[in-house]
């Protein structure tokens, strides 16, 4: 549900749409999330090259709130993903400096360069982690708080713990044996994902859901365990 | 003789955006942080807490570590549910158009204590 392309600057540049579908299948990966840095702008292209094999993409991005911290917005279609980009990119500030950060490659199916991004997809937003998650939820997305277990841009690490009532879909782990990080009382359901930035990291880290079909809906059933679906780390 | 809130708010113009009867109490050093978990581990009880977060769980870290106050930096603004959590959990929150850095040397120089030993 996690996967970076050659869009986020700190991602390699051999994470072009063939690169991760090919290892994606190698790994064995029936569905995809493609989430970005504050953009969706490869999601496109991942979509058509992985349609072609017969995986699935769940669209999305990762989103730095104004606290500095990394939400998962996975989007059911593109007309709400790109909607939800518009809202964040407006919200962006500053420019990318490639010798910096890195490349921000954008690409299509074919694997050619169409464009840069010359936004500073590194930077936050100025979208209070709220808003957002009401933003993801008000286009019928999936907001999952990133790598709660980690210190830097975690949701724990920032804000000290998960505030009172933000109604998150599920939180994400980069270690799925550290359900322990979240403080006592909270009851949401766990996802792990590979957050790969690097080709071979696909698939290295991966959520079983038991589902009768791939998408964000049957993905947010699964979480709830509606009706015997089931999401396993 | 321990600085108050309401000497540093008089000395460095800060804005008070809440509690302005609690402002008599003493500062009894600072910590600058904008990761909460840090300062939930480090803070001490009566440090001002310089920062530039407005969420919400700024009030809860500042209670739990009975912080003096907050001073929160870079001229923003403070959530509507932060004063009101503010208001109710009795934490004081300053305002200043300084950054950080800036801020935490005024103190310094107000005589706002350092940690003994360092």
């Amino acid at each position: 549900m996690h996967i970076h392309t050659c869009l986020s600057p700190c991602a390699s540049l051999e994470m072009s749409p063939g690169n991760i579908v090919g290892e994606a299948k190698r790994k064995g990966l029936q569905v995809i999330g493609i989430c970005d840095h504050n953009s969706a702008e490869n999601v496109p292209a991942v979509s058509k090259t992985a349609a072609r094999e017969g995986i699935t993409v769940i669209g999305g991005m990762e989103v730095t709130s104004k606290e500095e911290v990394h939400i998962l917005a996975l989007l059911g279609s593109e007309e709400s993903l790109f909607a939800l980009q518009k809202i964040v990119h407006e919200s962006l500030q500053g420019t990318n400096d490639e010798k910096l950060y890195g490349e921000q490659v954008i690409v299509n199916e074919e694997e050619e360069v169409i464009g840069f991004s010359d936004k500073l997809l590194i930077g936050a937003t100025g979208i209070t982690i709220e808003r957002l998650v009401d933003l993801i939820h008000g286009l019928d997305g999936l907001a999952i708080a990133a790598h709660v277990d980690r210190e830097g841009f975690g949701i724990i690490g920032q804000l000290g713990f998960i505030p009172e009532g933000l109604p998150l879909d599920a939180l994400e782990l980069a270690d799925p044996s550290k359900r322990d990080c979240v403080p006592h009382g909270h009851h949401f359901p766990f996802i792990t994902s590979s957050d790969a930035h690097k080709v071979e990291d696909v698939g290295r880290r991966s959520t079983t859901f038991l589902a009768p079909a791939l998408s964000t809906t049957e993905i947010r059933r699964c979480l709830s365990g509606v009706e015997g679906r089931s999401a396993r780390i | 003789m321990t600085l108050t809130l309401q000497n540093i708010a008089n000395a460095l113009h800060l804005g008070v955006e809440t509690g302005h009867d609690l402002l008599e109490r003493g500062v009894n050093g600072g910590y600058a942080g904008d990761m909460l978990s840090d300062v939930l581990a480090h803070a001490r009880e009566g440090d001002v807490w310089i920062t530039l977060q407005t969420h919400p769980n700024i009030v809860a870290v500042a209670s739990a570590k009975e912080l003096c106050g907050i001073i929160i930096v870079n001229g923003r603004a403070p959530a509507v549910e932060t004063l009101r959590k503010a208001g109710e959990e009795h934490v004081p929150i300053l305002v200043s158009p300084l950054a950080t850095y800036d801020l935490v040397c005024r103190l310094g120089e107000l005589g706002v204590k350092n940690r003994e030993g360092v």
